[in-house]
């Protein structure tokens, strides 16, 4: 393989891609994008260029992080500073052809920032969400086109694959032992270390495999690495293969992701036939062969036991560790398990080397972190910023805070088993170990902002009843314990509960967590044992006072219409009124007929908001005594 | 040439075990209870689903299923103790919630492994802090030979186990959470199913799940 030729035929490529002779437009089409009518707007862009017999170059790229924006385009016009516009529709697209293509208009008005300095607008880097940020693992996403190896080649990809085969086996596994890297996929495990135990088990054959199930609902981390930058992944792979002598490797993707799985098959086919992949990697001695599998979607799957067992063709169940896979993993073979982000890591270690890794990052921890923000949080989307940031920074500083001037109240981590930590907690910096000693894991890296309005019993109902159905019922504990904790909740919302649940549940937490067979069923209880200890408050006051205090559980609350807020003649709610339960009392002031109210809530949302006048109570029998509905109107 | 055996001390007993053994069959062996429901001797990967057989083994920080933890030379077990047997209880507790407990009715009653296990550890068949959760699924008695209770059956896998071996491979786990149950390849009853009848699964059935019909 001849690597300098094709470098510089990946520059030629990229030159006509960025070259600042001719317009430029990016859209991105990642899954994220795609949700929010990316595929429209791009639709709507080339034709709109073909029609008006515009000179300009249209690329898709991946996820450019600003998810809460999409969809994303970029124009860069020669002369003037590329500009990021978001919130894109077809009309906008087409307003941005014939006013910022065709004239010189640059439609500020849509635009989100300049990706460079300039004289015009202030560029997204002046968004403090850039202090916090650091783009590692998603160093390329949203910039490249994720279908065209060239792009990956011209932003160093494939260097680091080059150069460890001027190095022994123990020297790449020294090098990540000694960057410090720990899996990304919340285990938190020594990379390096696990590695070594896989090459040092020597087995007649030895797997790789990329973790790329990710379950956790709200998660999607991993699959906007694949859909945005596929070769990064596939070259963590090959330089864990060569470290520990493996032949064949697999990406276990869920099936639910085609893009994802799409884009990194024609990665790999790519890389193939580039000599990455393959017999002879880089005209070294070294095969490597990867193969996609596409996961059947159960949470479960993602657990590294049962994504060898689902690859080997039985059903989906962990079983106990030790064997680790690293020893008798894939086939009863050594293999390495690691997540997406892992991998993606890997290159820069090996290119900028360990030291350098190592000093990003808290004593423990190093790197970077990515999170899926998510809830009630302004920006919503992908935040990758060192570890060691506070919560604080990534939810008011990256995320934007709480929007519509509401108070926040607690950030979920780490997935359905995660913990929720309060306002107090804020100041923890991200890592594994602070994670962890508050209660929450790192988990995948999801992040749930909850505001006032969200109920913390209910929260923790919500994630047990996820965990519940996702337990793969080979274990007592997890398959019956979370099934009674689930009931005890569920009677709690419904104001059945009693305060002796407070105790069992915290028992029965203990319990599952020590007794479990996998991390599922120990992690399950994590949302119960956290909202217990931060907001015991709320449970107390859904158990005695039948109250609940954020006003969202349905038999808790009812609905009044404050009588000297009804603006009489409306009869905007008694419209929307499907139960008939709103009615025109004495002086056409509206009455809400408690025996009929299904409690749906479109009512509140009816009334215009500068009457403002129906309000939740809880508990339910705190409303007022209110006139019964006429007679003749009942009916 | 004949394997040295491992020399270890369970409850303060001195057992020897081949190499490569579990703690649970060492300890069954010389004599000593450890409750167990889903362990096989000759099955090469333990289940390790029933949990129910926890020891603490000095030197760990954290109890371990002595269905799966292979002796050790020196190893000191304890099979008995106030974590074990709170985990043990609580294992216990939520399986038998479980549980359609109706023994004077079951063909089961006096040869099953739920009633030894409340006899000899003193665990009372109905929990008193966990309500039943039993949700009395359909019976299925369509073949000839045996009958499948659900309501009954406690997952131990002893029967997808057994039918497996025999060739046959028609039980299975299926779906997943509370609705986990063993089923037939495809759901069909078991008379529609490629079951020889060797009665395999019944005889592996610690509970009253898999019974043969009364005659
Ligand atoms: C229920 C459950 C789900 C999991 N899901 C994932 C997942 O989606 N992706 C992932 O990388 N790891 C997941 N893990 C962790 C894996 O078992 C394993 O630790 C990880 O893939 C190792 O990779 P790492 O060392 O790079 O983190 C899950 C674990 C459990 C218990
Ligand atoms: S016998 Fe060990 S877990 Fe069931």
């Amino acid at each position: 393989m001849d690597f300098p030729k094709i470098k510089s035929e990946a520059v030629a490529d990229w030159e006509r891609f960025r070259n600042n002779q001719k317009t430029h437009i990016l859209v991105g089409t990642a899954t994220c994008g795609r949700a929010a009518g990316a595929i429209d707007v791009l639709d709507t862009l080339m034709q709109k260029i073909e029609q008006r017999g515009i000179d300009a170059e249209i690329a898709q790229v991946g996820c450019m992080g600003h998810c809460y924006a999409e969809p994303l385009v970029i124009i860069s016009k020669p002369g003037s500073p590329a500009i990021i516009y978001g919130y894109v529709t077809t009309g906008m697209a087409s307003v941005l052809v014939d006013n910022c293509l065709l004239k010189d208009d640059p439609c500020l008005e849509f635009a989100l920032g300049a990706l460079e300095e300039n004289e015009l607008i202030p560029t997204i880097y002046d968004m403090p969400r850039f202090e916090y940020e650091n783009r590692l693992i998603l160093r390329n996403c949203g910039d490249i086109d994720p279908q065209n190896i060239n792009h990956y080649i011209v932003n160093g990809g494939y260097a680091a694959l080059e150069s460890i085969f001027k190095m022994t086996q123990e020297d790449v596994i020294d090098q990540i032992k000694k960057s410090g890297l720990r899996g990304r996929g919340g285990g938190g495990f020594s990379t390096g270390q696990k590695w070594e135990i896989t090459k040092n088990a020597g087995g007649k054959s030895t797997y790789v495999i990329c973790n790329a199930d990710e379950g956790d609902p709200g998660a999607f981390m991993d699959r906007a690495v694949l859909e945005s930058d596929p070769h990064s992944v596939i070259e963590g792979m090959i330089i864990a293969a060569y470290a520990v002598g493996a032949a064949q490797g697999y990406v276990y993707v869920r099936a639910e992701y085609p893009l994802a799985v799409e884009t990194v098959q024609h990665a790999i086919d790519q890389a193939k036939d580039m000599g990455f992949l393959g017999q002879s990697i880089m005209g070294s001695k070294f095969n490597f062969e990867i193969e996609v599998f596409r996961g059947s979607g159960a949470f479960v799957c993602g657990e590294e036991t049962a994504l060898i067992a689902s690859i080997e063709g039985k059903r989906g169940m962990p079983h106990n560790r030790p064997p680790y896979p690293a020893t008798e993993g894939l086939f009863g073979m050594p293999t390495v398990v690691n997540n997406v982000k892992t991998f993606a890591t890997v290159p820069l270690i090996i290119e900028n080397g360990a030291d350098w890794f190592s000093a990003i990052g808290t004593e423990s921890s190093k790197g970077t972190a990515v999170f899926a923000l998510a809830g009630k949080v302004v920006n919503t989307g992908l935040v990758e910023v060192p570890m060691g940031t506070t919560l604080r920074n990534v939810i008011n500083d990256v995320g934007g805070g709480v929007p519509h001037h509401k108070k926040f109240k607690a950030v979920q981590i780490g997935g359905p088993s995660g913990g929720c930590l309060p306002e107090s907690a804020l100041d923890l910096p991200v890592d594994f170990d602070s994670l962890k000693e508050a209660g929450a894991i790192f988990g995948s890296g999801g992040m749930v902002v909850l505001d006032e309005d969200n109920c913390m019993v209910e929260a923790a109902r919500y994630f047990l009843d996820f965990t519940q159905k996702e337990s793969c019922g080979k274990c007592t504990m997890c398959r019956l314990g979370t099934k009674h904790m689930l009931d005890m909740l569920q009677e709690i919302v419904n104001g059945n509960g009693k305060m002796e649940y407070l105790e069992l549940l915290t028992d029965l937490a203990e319990d599952i967590e020590e007794g479990s067979l996998c991390a599922l069923g120990k992690t399950a209880p994590n949302p119960v044992l956290t909202t217990l200890r931060y907001f015991h408050d709320e449970y107390e006051a859904h158990i005695i006072e039948k109250r609940c205090p954020a006003l969202q559980c349905k038999n808790l609350i009812a609905y009044y219409i404050l009588p000297d807020k009804c603006e009489r003649s409306c009869d905007a709610c008694v419209g929307v009124c499907t139960a008939e339960a709103i009615f025109s009392g004495k002086k056409r002031i509206k009455v809400v007929d408690q025996d009929k109210c299904v409690k749906c809530d479109t009512c509140v949302a009816a009334c215009p908001p500068e009457y403002n006048a129906i309000i939740r109570m809880s508990p339910a029998s705190s409303v007022p005594e209110t006139e019964k509905r006429p007679e003749k109107a009942k009916k | 040439m004949a394997q040295k055996k491992v020399k270890l001390t369970i409850d303060g007993q001195k057992v020897e075990a081949k190499p490569g053994d579990m703690i649970l069959w060492a300890a069954l062996d010389s004599d000593i209870f450890i409750p167990n429901l889903c362990a096989i001797k000759e099955k090469e990967h333990p289940q390790t689903g029933c949990r129910l057989c926890f020891v603490e083994i000095e030197g760990r920080d954290k109890p371990v299923t002595a269905c799966s933890e292979p002796v050790a030379e020196g190893m000191v077990v304890t099979t008995d103790s106030e974590r074990i047997d709170r985990i043990r209880h609580t294992a216990f507790e939520l399986l038998m919630s479980n549980h359609n407990v109706d023994c004077a009715n079951c063909s089961k009653n006096k040869s099953c492994a739920l009633q030894d296990i409340s006899a000899k550890l003193k665990f009372k068949l109905k929990s008193k802090r966990l309500p039943s959760i039993v949700r009395m699924l359909p019976i299925d008695d369509s073949h000839p030979l045996f009958t499948y209770d659900p309501n009954k059956c406690v997952l131990c896998g002893k029967c997808v186990w057994a039918c497996e071996k025999m060739g046959a491979g028609e039980l299975q786990f299926a779906f997943r959470g509370i609705d986990t149950v063993i089923s037939t390849l495809g759901g069909v009853p078991l008379v529609d199913s490629e079951c020889k009848g060797c009665l395999d699964c019944v005889s592996v059935c610690p509970v009253g799940a898999l019974v043969p019909h009364k005659t």
